[in-house]
C-alpha cells in the first residue's frame, strides 16, 4: 500500500541512495537514512527553523521538503560546516559569545546565517534580528546570538576585532 | 506531524502538469515552494492522493520588464522578487511586501503563484495584487486566460482557479511619475500572518494635490478589501498629514472586521486607521521624490 521510491540525494557532496516513501520529510531522510543527525527536528511544520539546511545554497526548512523532491539538488547540512574539524567563523563566534546553551536550535541558526552573511556581509542589527526571527531559541534570549552573528560578520569581512581580548 | 501517504509526480513541463491534473483531478494537489501546502500536508489538513511538483518548471521562474508592467513568473521566489532591482524601482510596493512574507528561509522557497493560489486573507501578495489590480494568467489544457486580481480572490483560501488550472504569470503595473506606494503590516511576532495590513498608492499632480489614491486592507475580511469608493472624496485635495488622517479615519469606518475572541473588531479598526495613515504618509513622501 505504501509504495517506496528510489531517491538519489547529494548531501554535502556525497551521493546517497535511499528507498523511501514519497511522503518522507527531507529532515527525516537526512537523520534516519543518511545518518546525519546534526539537522534537528522541532515543530515539523516550518515554524521553528531547527531543521534549516541549504538547498542549492539557499536556506530551507527540511521539514517542508520531501526527500523525493531533492533529486538533482545539492543539500548542505551542519555536518559540512566544520568538515575539516575547524569551526567556521560563525560557529567560533557563537562559541565565544555564548550564543548557545542547549544547542538544539543552533544548527538551524548556523545554516541560516552561513547563507545570509554570504549574501549580506554587512547587515544591520535590525536585519540580523529580523532574519533570526525565523529560528526559535528557548534558552538564550537571542542577545548573545546577535552578538555572535555581528562578530562573525565583521571577521568574514576581514575586520578582525579584538573586542574579547 | 507526518503527511498522509501520496504518490509523487515530478512535472517536467506545463503539458505534464495539465496531463496529470486531467488524470487525477481533485485527488491531486500541485506543490511549488511548499511553504503553505507543506505545513497543511504535515498536519494533515490536506491529504491529496497525488502531489504534482512544479519546481522543475524553471521557465516560470522569472521577473521581467514587460513595458508598462512587471511580469512575474508563478515560480519566482519571494526573496528573488523582494531583492530584484527591477521590482524595487518599478514596483516598490511589491518588493516591500514580498520582503515581509514569513521568514528568510521561507522566502527562499515560497513562490508568487503559491501565495496567490493559497489565498490566505491576511497574506501580503494577494493584498498587493488587489491593491495594484494585477493581472493573473492561469492556464490549463484548455488554454490560458487572464483574471484581474480583484476577481481572482473569492473567499478565505478560495480563488477563481478551476480544478485543472494553475497560475503561470502575474503582471503588476509600473509605478508612475509622481506616484508613490507603501506597505504596512502589524503582527505580534515577526513572520506571523498580519492581523491587519495596508497597501497605499498615491499619485500627485504637478504640485502637492492628490491626483489618484488607492488603499487596500488585508486581514479584515475574507479577501483583501479595496477601498476605492473612498477615493473621490479625497482626490484633488492637498496631500498633507490632515488628509492622511482623514482618509485613514474613513477607511476605519468603512471596514467591517469580524469579532474574534482573541482580536476584537475594534482593535482591527484601530490598526486599520494607524496602518493606513502611515502607509499614506510614506506613499506621499515617495511620490514627492519621484
Amino acid at each position: 500500500m505504501f509504495e517506496r521510491v528510489n531517491v538519489k540525494l547529494n548531501v554535502n557532496g556525497q551521493a546517497h541512495e535511499l528507498l523511501v516513501e514519497p511522503r518522507k520529510l527531507l529532515s527525516d531522510a537526512l537523520r534516519e537514512d543518511c545518518r546525519l543527525t546534526g539537522t534537528h527536528v522541532g515543530c515539523e511544520h516550518g515554524v521553528c527553523g531547527a531543521c534549516t539546511v541549504l538547498v542549492d545554497g539557499r536556506p530551507a526548512r527540511a521539514c517542508l521538503i520531501y526527500a523525493v523532491q531533492m533529486e538533482g539538488h545539492a543539500i548542505t547540512t551542519i555536518e559540512a560546516i566544520a568538515a575539516q574539524g575547524r569551526l567556521s567563523a560563525l560557529q567560533e563566534a557563537l562559541h565565544e559569545e555564548h550564543g548557545l546553551q542547549c544547542g538544539f536550535c543552533t544548527p538551524g541558526i548556523v545554516m541560516t546565517f552561513e547563507a545570509f552573511l554570504r549574501k549580506r556581509p554587512d547587515p544591520s542589527e535590525g536585519e540580523i534580528r529580523q532574519t533570526l526571527s525565523g529560528n526559535l531559541c528557548r534558552c538564550t534570549g537571542y542577545h548573545n546570538i546577535v552578538a555572535a552573528i555581528r562578530k562573525a560578520a565583521a571577521r568574514m569581512r576581514g575586520e578582525e576585532n579584538h573586542a574579547g581580548a | 506531524m507526518k503527511p498522509a501517504a501520496f504518490t509523487y509526480h515530478r512535472a517536467r513541463s506545463l503539458a505534464d502538469v495539465f496531463a496529470l491534473l486531467a488524470t487525477h483531478g481533485d485527488a491531486a494537489k500541485v506543490i511549488a515552494g511548499g511553504q503553505s501546502l507543506g505545513p497543511m500536508l504535515n498536519v494533515r489538513l490536506a491529504q491529496p492522493d497525488h502531489l504534482i511538483d512544479l519546481n522543475d518548471l524553471h521557465d516560470l521562474s522569472y521577473v521581467r520588464d514587460a513595458g508598462t508592467v512587471i511580469a512575474v513568473g508563478a515560480l519566482a521566489r519571494h526573496d528573488d522578487v523582494a531583492s530584484s532591482e527591477l521590482v524595487r524601482s518599478a514596483c516598490p510596493l511589491l518588493a516591500e511586501a514580498a520582503g515581509t512574507v514569513g521568514h528568510y528561509a521561507i522566502r527562499q522557497r515560497g513562490t508568487m503563484g503559491g501565495s496567490l493560489a493559497h489565498a490566505d486573507p491576511a497574506a501580503q501578495l494577494p493584498l498587493v495584487a488587489v491593491a495594484l489590480n494585477a493581472e493573473i494568467d492561469v492556464a490549463s489544457a484548455r488554454g490560458r486566460r487572464t483574471l484581474p486580481a480583484r476577481d481572482f480572490f473569492v473567499s478565505v483560501m478560495t480563488t477563481a482557479l478551476e480544478a485543472e488550472e494553475i497560475i503561470v504569470e502575474v503582471r503588476f503595473p509600473r509605478l508612475g511619475a509622481r506616484e508613490g506606494s507603501a506597505f504596512e503590516l502589524f503582527s505580534r511576532r515577526h513572520g506571523d500572518f498580519a492581523i491587519v495590513a495596508a497597501a497605499a498608492t498615491v499619485a500627485l499632480d504637478g504640485g502637492r494635490r492628490v491626483a489618484r489614491v488607492g488603499l487596500t486592507v488585508g486581514g479584515v475580511d475574507a479577501v483583501p478589501v479595496s477601498l476605492e469608493e473612498l477615493a473621490p472624496r479625497f482626490v484633488g485635495r492637498e496631500a498633507n498629514a490632515e488628509w492622511c488622517a482623514g482618509f485613514a479615519q474613513a477607511a476605519r469606518e468603512r471596514i467591517e472586521p469580524a469579532d474574534d475572541p482573541r482580536i476584537p473588531a475594534e482593535y482591527r479598526r484601530e490598526l486599520c486607521a494607524a496602518l493606513a495613515r502611515r502607509a499614506l504618509e510614506r506613499a506621499i513622501a515617495q511620490a514627492i521624490g519621484r
